[in-house]
């Protein structure tokens, strides 16, 4: 039917999906100090989730998450990128 | 003492409460202590219970929440009803919902038994039930075998005649043109004639074709078998729709808004999610692998919190979201859907005997022996197997005696 490339921008603006911001270096160094956590602590985002890849995120980056939580308002989360994940497109 | 830079004791107060306080609780308590016509010292008082209540709530380092997020999903569960379907006030369509789901949801199948999507139309399809009527004939996957009343063959003739319903026709939203263009494009054979009349009282299209010869060869045109293969073919034709989509039905959103909405039997998220008459913001299906690839890991965590609550509460059972939280937040963890289980999570653990507890005792326990592994006693299971104190809680501390105290 349509072209096989992913829905683009359309993703961000769906009602499941949160904000997601790509941290810069300074920031992402920082959280991770905040948390006292090395990079593989984190929970992981594939580079071929269709938000990372409108993000334009490479593995290693760190993915900010602003949820809107169902119990206190808004919570951060972070996601690290990694490689390729079967299952996810 | 009072006055520190322009500030209040009490403003003082409310920006702690910010920062300690969740965002909806701090907007709610503050609404509530301004409202109430308090005087600046009670206002200050509710503020600080306020405070040290939510402190007190929340949970401590070292508790095992998911043990508890286990037992409490867990104990309600066994309350739930084995049977598999439910009516949901939609008459049309049915949908798995208790136990039954709950599991499908958690092993995290490929493909739910009730694949359902649930599709959002833009204005102004959405106010009006004609124009949602069309967006669902456009939808729905349509093959000829739905439009087709019969087909007529005689042995050893190369014309067929293909027996179209017209109400069906109607019903579907297919013109004959479409038809025509669709056994062309396929190349079925060339069209002869096309006629209107009846066939076993209904009102019908008679559609005359000569089946090329690549379909029919000279040789086989006695085989009956040949003409059931083409009749096959012609069935299969594609002549609209999204595929996947199978049954579509047209409804309000919420009784007597005037505004409607698709409901769809099958997924096919990412196409329809192309359509222009489809609010893309909204419309999302029950099958967590396709959010998972169409809109990301974090949608599927929320559509996975959304499909679990909702099962649960359903079935009338009250359970805290948090733990509903925690288990989506594990199954999303590794950025793909983990299900809960021997080929997912519980299977991933570190330990040994933590994971020989679960399932397939024996295999697990041989492998752990062929590659040397090692049994670190860091988790829950493995130390209650062996009898240790989990690390977890008042576990999670340890205490070494240190050296006698001096003087007594």
């Amino acid at each position: 039917m349509a072209s096989k490339r992913g829905l683009g921008k359309k993703v961000l603006e769906h009602e499941l999906v949160p904000e997601h911001r790509l941290l810069t270096i300074e920031e992402a160094i920082d959280v991770l100090r905040r948390l006292g956590a090395q990079p593989w602590h984190l929970p992981r985002i594939s580079v071929n989730d269709p938000v990372a890849r409108v993000l334009g995120a490479k593995p290693g980056d760190i993915i900010e998450i602003k949820r809107r939580s169902h119990t206190g308002g808004e919570a951060l989360y972070y996601r690290i990128v990694v490689a390729y994940q079967k299952g996810v497109k | 003492m009072s006055k520190k830079n322009g500030e209040s004791p009490y403003e003082r107060l409310k920006r702690k409460a910010a920062e300690i306080l969740p965002q909806n609780i701090y907007q709610d308590l503050i609404d509530k202590v301004e409202a109430s016509g308090l005087s600046e010292e009670g206002k200050q008082r509710v503020i600080e219970e306020a405070i040290r209540q939510y402190l007190h709530a929340q949970v401590q380092p070292g508790e095992a929440v998911g043990t508890v997020a286990a037992q409490s999903i867990g104990e309600p569960g066994t309350q739930m009803t084995l049977r598999t379907f439910h009516f949901t006030g939609i008459v049309e369509f049915d949908v798995t919902l208790g136990l039954p789901r709950l599991i499908e949801i958690v092993d995290a199948k490929r493909e739910p038994s009730t694949p359902l999507t649930y599709i959002y139309l833009k204005e102004p399809w959405r106010s009006d039930e004609a124009k949602a009527r069309e967006v669902a004939r456009k939808i729905e996957y349509t093959t000829m075998e739905k439009i087709i009343e019969d087909i007529d063959y005689q042995l050893g003739d190369r014309v067929i005649t293909i027996v179209l319903d017209k109400e069906r026709l109607e019903d579907k939203g297919v013109t004959v043109d479409q038809v025509v263009k669709a056994l062309k494009k396929e190349k079925i054979g060339e069209v002869l004639s096309i006629e209107e009349g009846e066939y076993k009282g209904k009102p019908v299209i008679f559609i005359d074709v000569e089946v090329s010869e690549k379909l029919l060869p000279e040789e086989s045109l006695l085989m009956p078998q040949s003409f059931h293969s083409v009749n096959e073919k012609i069935k299969k034709i594609y002549l609209k729709g999204i595929k996947g989509i199978k049954r579509i039905s047209v409804r309000e959103e919420e009784e007597g808004s005037g505004k409607f909405m698709l409901l769809a039997e099958g997924n096919n998220l990412e196409e329809i999610l192309r359509l222009q008459e489809v609010d893309y913001r909204r419309t999302r299906s029950n099958n967590i692998h396709e959010i998972a690839r169409v809109l990301g890991i974090e949608a599927a965590r929320n559509a996975l919190i959304d499909e679990i609550m909702n099962v649960l509460k359903e079935a009338g059972l009250d359970v805290d979201i948090r733990h509903v939280m925690i288990v989506a937040d594990i199954m999303t963890w590794s950025g793909a859907i983990r299900q809960i289980g021997r080929l997912g999570v519980a299977g991933e653990k570190p330990s040994v005997l933590a994971r020989a507890a679960f399932e397939v005792t024996v295999k697990q326990l041989y492998e752990a022996a062929v590659t040397g592994e090692l049994e670190r006693f860091l988790g829950v299971t493995e130390n209650i197997i062996a009898g240790l104190p989990p690390r977890v809680g008042t576990g999670a501390v340890l205490l070494r005696m240190g050296k006698p105290a001096r003087n007594g």
